[in-house]
């Protein structure tokens, strides 16, 4: 590894932020033609890291060289100016603008737009990409992952020395993921260095040269992949050994036949106008199952249903044998449904208010507009439920965006454990956290089911599903195409389900 | 406040506690306005007895004046803030819609007699609940486009604001209605032998029922959560369209007050002068209160307090003999340097400068 | 799942360009069926023309809102700043002995230094708009009576001439009650408000800046990870709008050729109202220069015919305008989420 390939470098990098220290001293290294995978729990740093590099966050200290030259990088702008193009988890391209202009804008030369040349030129890497959009076309009106792989689109079409990849495979299907690969290597070769963050383990060991780890905003060190395998990679970065998880295991007896119980929640030929065919569940006391299939299969979209999140559009409803009408949250809430929703930031938390006021909020609309609880029952209830989960929060009136991911989305299971719930969903609450909390978040759950309760676990990890679950509905194509009991679950044959018999 | 004490290490840290409180701003901006008037003129502050024409003993003196004026402006702040904060708009229909509520107390008052009646044709109460109902109703318009066609609020209100005069005055056929029975001029100035004018008494009366309704139910919660993330309300449970339309409703009520106090002032009418401009006020009181006009947190104390701030701003400009005209000018100029002072980016450079002069400080008292 | 369908999908409309396509039809409509219902008044060319001779301020103003409501800001002291200009410019010229060359520099520097200060508020402190414009309004406001509480007419003879200017338009005319041929005519304002309408649909469609709005506007934390420097932009835009309304300002003093306090009142919600009408959304990052002019044209036309109903109460202007103003809500709204729907 030459110093002469060397194209980034960052050398003792520090951010603070009021409280925390983000990033301290922080080395990173990307060298030429190399896919450099940046690893570490959530809050280890990583998209600060980044955030530091494309100039959204200024640095409090350290250097950072391009070719060997110390740049300063104060905006996204002079980031791309130096050679730094950026793809973010989140989608960063405006939706009433064209496909054409979300490509070009921010970077074109003069002081003119040339729209005939800038969608001819859009056509054709969109065209080389495969990627099936209109140059004219508003951007607002493709799906999501086409959206994503516009802004691949984008950042690889700039003349970049390094380029940055923030999680972009969350929103995309396989085939999308494995067109993005085959683009990182034909970049590889071409010299660029590709920083590559992602949860995903096997996408790291398919297409990655290196992994530096970080953990609580500091260096663990980096390694060329070959020298570490994925177990020592995951303890580097919890910065312990891993017993943890093999602690956990499903207790498989009450995988037994239910019998003629009665279900705690039964669907008939339920219907949501998001599209999702047609679909019956069932779930018993005690028991945790799960929906899984792949993004976009449909799997929330039922969870949404049943919770009356979406409107539905024709299905019956039993609760514990008795037919109910669910036409609004609060109808679920009601009858003892709770229901964690997937995206965090926009369906979970209430940014601005407390960690208290967060943790009551729905116990207090359950109980209704005219009897709010008293102050004292309030922080009661905030603090009992803080002990039992462990959330890291100042106090109780610390506003809840100020938490990391992982305390954040526990303050979300206190807010529903708090409704003391028969039947909890809970759709994908362990994504985006880090390890740790997953374990913790996998426990909770299997304790709820000793303790009676019903839940519905949903995860884009298999394992992590197996671990919980003891019946699995899989989805393909918005409709139910199996359930998996007992023996049926394990890994190869959930896949070959969720892919079907064309596979 | 007793939180605070008790958490409180010294008073320097509680210093800063109070700065990042929101309430600091209002607060600050009256004792500027207080410490100003004590320098410049202590007679300022001077109440005395006096009598009104009538011989009734009134008190008189620049405070009552401010207690007094800013009342409706109080009351309007009540339901602006809860307008802002649940759907992070405003509403600019207000002095338009006061019109209305003016016009119609006058029409029901006159009935069927023409529009100088020798006797009031109605109880009054009767004509201030028709009143109440009529703006409600425009409320519940504005709140209907805003919530439920997600119109944004100060483009929704615009249509009342622009409609809303002309709509008062084809209520009453353009003409002046005039009201000669002195009790319906109790409203908007003295009751005999009391010698506090009413409408402080209205608008105290206004500040205990919100207390009351924030503290007996969950309005406020709901409101502000509403007002932050209404998509993950919506999944606990919440109406967002419905809380968001009911503070429009609200914001309706708070105008037939003021409305009634307004035309109580003068017995009469003006229909394009009446309540003119007090909607940019009540929002100004509702940013001076530190609220974010996008929603989400509020503080009620610290709206109406923002609304008596500008009305001790008013009056002390006229006192200083500022013509009526060029008033705004004056204020234009506070309201600048409160807001920079108040702008996150401007404290934070400010927080730094301080814990560059705080160190020094410690070493001193060390 | 997406590579089933390669390329045929269907180009939908944007939404900036579906709602100029409504605005130009209601536009349409509604003066055609003017001409044939209310004849009389509407056959005339100068009945329209009038309409641009009384509106040239109005689409001046109302272009540099629109801008403003793009970036997804909003600008109410444009009213109260053209009040200031027109009073500024009269006791400028009849007061001060000032040239009217150096009257139009008066009323430009006035609203440059509106935009500066307004811009630096909005885009570097980060202060709201709504705020930033509301003081400015009432800074405005204050200073027309500062600087001069009474109305009067300019007698300034260069700046009468100018005022007298009628530029006449060639083959359009009516012949009057006596049987003599009278041309239409269009006023020198109304040259300088097209000029401007022309350049500013230019800007906004084919240059960086003009592109950066309706970024900035549709989502402001995208633009800046696109590499658009948003302050920078928005300042622009503020700058614009206050720099616009000093020109508005003048143009509106060379039609009244007066100074008053009360001059344009209200003339920044029926910027706002015509930018509405003309399809721009207050909500940022869709609207149109072209959607602007019509807008205007419209919100006077519904006025020249209410009033030509014989409705002449003045309540019943202002009860059609915000009827109307109701209605393309209504009708953006509906259009919006049934397309959204869709999707």
């Amino acid at each position: 590894m030459g110093n002469e390939n060397v194209v980034l470098k960052m050398r003792g990098i520090c951010k603070y932020f009021p409280g925390v220290k983000a990033l301290q001293n922080v080395d990173f290294t990307l060298r030429k033609g190399e896919i450099h995978a940046l690893m570490g729990e959530n809050g280890a740093g990583k998209s600060t890291l980044i955030k530091v590099l494309t100039g959204v966050y200024p640095k409090d200290d350290g250097q950072i060289f391009i070719d060997d030259k110390a740049v300063v990088i104060r905006s996204p702008q002079e980031a791309q100016n130096s050679g730094i193009s950026t793809v973010y988890q989140e989608i960063t391209l405006c939706p009433n603008l064209t496909v054409a202009e979300n490509m070009y804008i921010g970077r074109e030369k003069g002081i003119g737009v040339s729209w005939g040349k800038m969608n001819a030129s859009a056509k054709k890497l969109l065209d080389s990409l495969e990627i099936p959009a209109v140059p004219t076309q508003q951007l607002g009106s493709c799906s999501i992952a086409v959206q994503q792989m516009v802004a691949i689109a984008r950042a690889v079409d700039m003349e970049c020395k390094v380029l940055i990849l923030d999680e972009p495979t969350s929103s995309l299907d396989e085939q999308e993921v494995q067109k993005l690969f085959k683009l990182m290597r034909e970049l590889r070769e071409k010299g660029v260095g590709i920083i590559f963050v992602t949860h995903f383990l096997e996408q790291v060991y398919e297409v990655c040269d290196t992994i530096t780890v970080l953990r609580d905003g500091q260096l663990v060190g980096e390694y060329p992949i070959a020298e570490l395998p994925r177990v020592q990679l995951v303890s580097k970065m919890l910065g312990k050994e891993l017993d943890d998880l093999s602690d956990i295991k499903r207790h498989d007896e009450e995988a037994a036949s239910h019998g003629d119980k009665v279900a705690v929640l039964e669907v008939k030929q339920l219907k949501s106008t998001t599209g999702v065919a047609p679909f019956d569940f069932e779930i018993f006391e005690g028991e945790v199952n799960g929906f899984t299939g792949l993004l976009g299969s449909g799997r929330s979209e039922c969870v949404r249903a049943i919770f009356g999140a979406d409107k539905t559009s024709g299905g019956e409803v039993y609760i514990g044998g008795k037919k109910f009408k669910i036409n609004k949250p609060l109808d679920a809430m009601k009858h003892g449904v709770g229901y964690l929703a997937e995206d965090r930031k926009r369906d979970g938390i209430i940014g601005d208010l407390s960690v208290r006021d967060n943790i009551i909020l729905a116990l207090q609309v359950m109980n209704g507009f005219f009897r709010p609880f008293s102050r004292a029952k309030a922080e009661a209830f905030a603090d009992e439920y803080i002990k039992l989960l462990q959330i890291k929060t100042a106090s109780t009136n610390t506003p809840i965006k100020a938490l990391s991911g992982g305390n954040q989305q526990k303050v979300i299971l206190a807010r529903w454990l708090l409704t003391n719930p028969l039947y909890l969903i809970l759709d994908e609450p362990t994504r985006g956290i880090d390890v740790g909390t997953k374990v913790e978040i996998q426990k909770l759950v299997l304790r709820l089911a000793e303790e009676g309760k019903s839940v519905t676990f949903i995860s884009s990890e298999i394992d992590e599903m197996l671990r919980t679950c003891s019946r699995l509905i899989v989805m393909r194509d918005r409709k139910v195409v199996g359930e998996l009991t007992g023996d049926e679950l394990t890994q190869n044959h959930i896949m070959a389900t969720i892919a079907g018999g064309d596979k | 406040m007793a939180k605070n004490l008790k958490n409180g290490k010294s008073i320097g840290s509680m210093l800063i506690g109070l700065f990042r409180q929101q309430i600091f701003i209002p607060i600050a901006a009256l004792m500027i306005l207080v410490i100003f008037n004590l320098i410049a003129d202590p007679s300022f502050f001077k109440i005395t007895m006096g009598q009104n024409n009538a011989g009734d003993p009134i008190l008189s003196g620049y405070l009552v004046t401010i207690l007094n004026n800013a009342s409706e402006l109080a009351i309007l702040a009540i339901g602006m803030t809860l307008v802002t904060a649940a759907s992070g708009g405003q509403d600019i229909s207000v002095g338009a819609t006061i019109a209305i509520a003016g016009s119609v107390i006058l029409r029901i008052l006159c009935g069927a007699a023409g529009p100088r009646p020798e006797t009031m044709q109605a109880p009054i109460f009767v004509a201030f609940l028709v009143a109440c109902v009529v703006t409600m109703l425009f409320g519940a318009f504005n709140g209907a486009l805003v919530a439920y066609f997600k119109i944004q609020p100060m483009v929704a209100t615009l249509i009342m604001f622009t409609a809303g005069r002309s709509i008062a005055a084809w209520i009453n056929n353009n003409q002046l209605p005039v009201i000669k029975d002195v009790s319906f001029g109790y409203f908007g100035n003295y009751i005999p032998g009391i010698p506090v004018p009413t409408p402080v008494f209205i608008a105290i009366l206004c500040m205990i029922i919100i207390a009351l309704v924030l503290k007996f139910t969950n309005l406020g919660l709901y409101v502000q959560a509403v007002g932050i993330n209404s998509h993950s309300s919506r999944l606990n449970g919440l109406n967002p369209e419905l809380i968001k339309f009911v503070t429009y409703v609200i914001m309706g009520l708070c105008v037939a007050v003021a409305g009634l106090i307004k035309v109580s002032r003068i017995s009469t009418i003006n229909y394009s002068v009446i309540a003119k401009d007090i909607e940019m006020d009540a929002i100004l009181a509702v940013a001076l209160g530190g609220n974010a006009l996008g929603g989400g947190k509020f503080s009620m104390t610290a709206s109406i307090l923002g609304a008596y701030v500008i009305q001790f701003l008013t009056t002390t400009l006229y006192k200083f003999e500022v013509p009526s005209d060029a008033l705004p000018a004056y204020k234009a100029i506070v309201v600048i340097i409160l807001v920079v002072m108040s702008a996150p980016i401007v404290r934070e450079k400010m927080g730094k400068l301080w814990k560059k002069i705080a160190p020094k400080k410690a070493v001193k008292e060390a | 799942m997406t590579n089933k369908n390669p390329l045929k999908k269907k180009v939908g409309i944007s939404d900036t360009n579906l709602l100029l396509v409504i605005t130009i039809a209601v536009f349409l409509v509604m003066y055609i069926s003017a001409v044939l219902f209310l004849g009389s008044g509407f056959t005339k060319p100068q009945t329209f023309f009038n309409i641009l001779n009384d509106n040239a301020a109005l689409i001046i103003l109302s272009c540099g809102m629109s801008i403003v409501m793009i970036t997804g800001g909003i600008d109410i002291s444009v009213g109260t700043l053209t009040a200031l200009v027109c009073m500024s410019c009269a006791v400028h010229l009849d007061y001060q002995g000032g040239s009217v060359l150096t009257a139009m520099l008066l009323a430009l520097g006035i609203g440059v230094a509106f935009g500066l200060v307004q811009g630096y508020l909005v885009a570097y402190l980060e202060i709201q708009p709504f705020i930033v414009s509301l003081a400015g309004m009432f800074f405005a406001k204050g200073m027309t009576t500062i600087v001069n509480s009474t109305q009067f007419n300019v007698a300034h003879e260069g700046f009468k001439a100018l005022k007298a200017i009628r530029i006449y338009v060639p083959f359009m005319g009516a012949v009057n009650k006596k049987g003599v041929y009278v041309p239409a005519y269009i006023e020198p304002g109304v040259v300088v408000a097209l000029l401007l309408v022309v350049l500013l649909f230019v800007l906004l469609k084919w240059s960086k800046t003009g592109r950066n709005f309706y970024a900035v506007g549709g989502n402001l934390n995208s633009a800046t990870m696109l590499g658009i420097n948003v302050k920078r932009t928005k300042f622009i835009a503020h700058m614009l709008c206050s720099t616009l309304a000093g020109i508005g300002g003048f143009v509106y003093f060379m039609h009244v050729g007066s100074g008053s306090v009360s001059h344009a009142a209200g003339a920044e919600m029926n910027a706002i109202a015509s930018s509405i009408i003309g399809g721009t959304m207050l909500s940022g990052g869709v609207g149109n220069i072209a959607g602007t002019f019509f807008g205007v044209l419209s919100l006077s036309t519904i006025k020249n015919i209410v009033s030509s109903l014989g409705l002449d109460e003045a309540w019943w202007t202002n009860i059609t305008v915000a009827a109307m103003i109701c209605l393309f809500l209504l009708v953006q709204s509906l259009v919006l989420l049934r397309k959204n729907k869709k999707k």
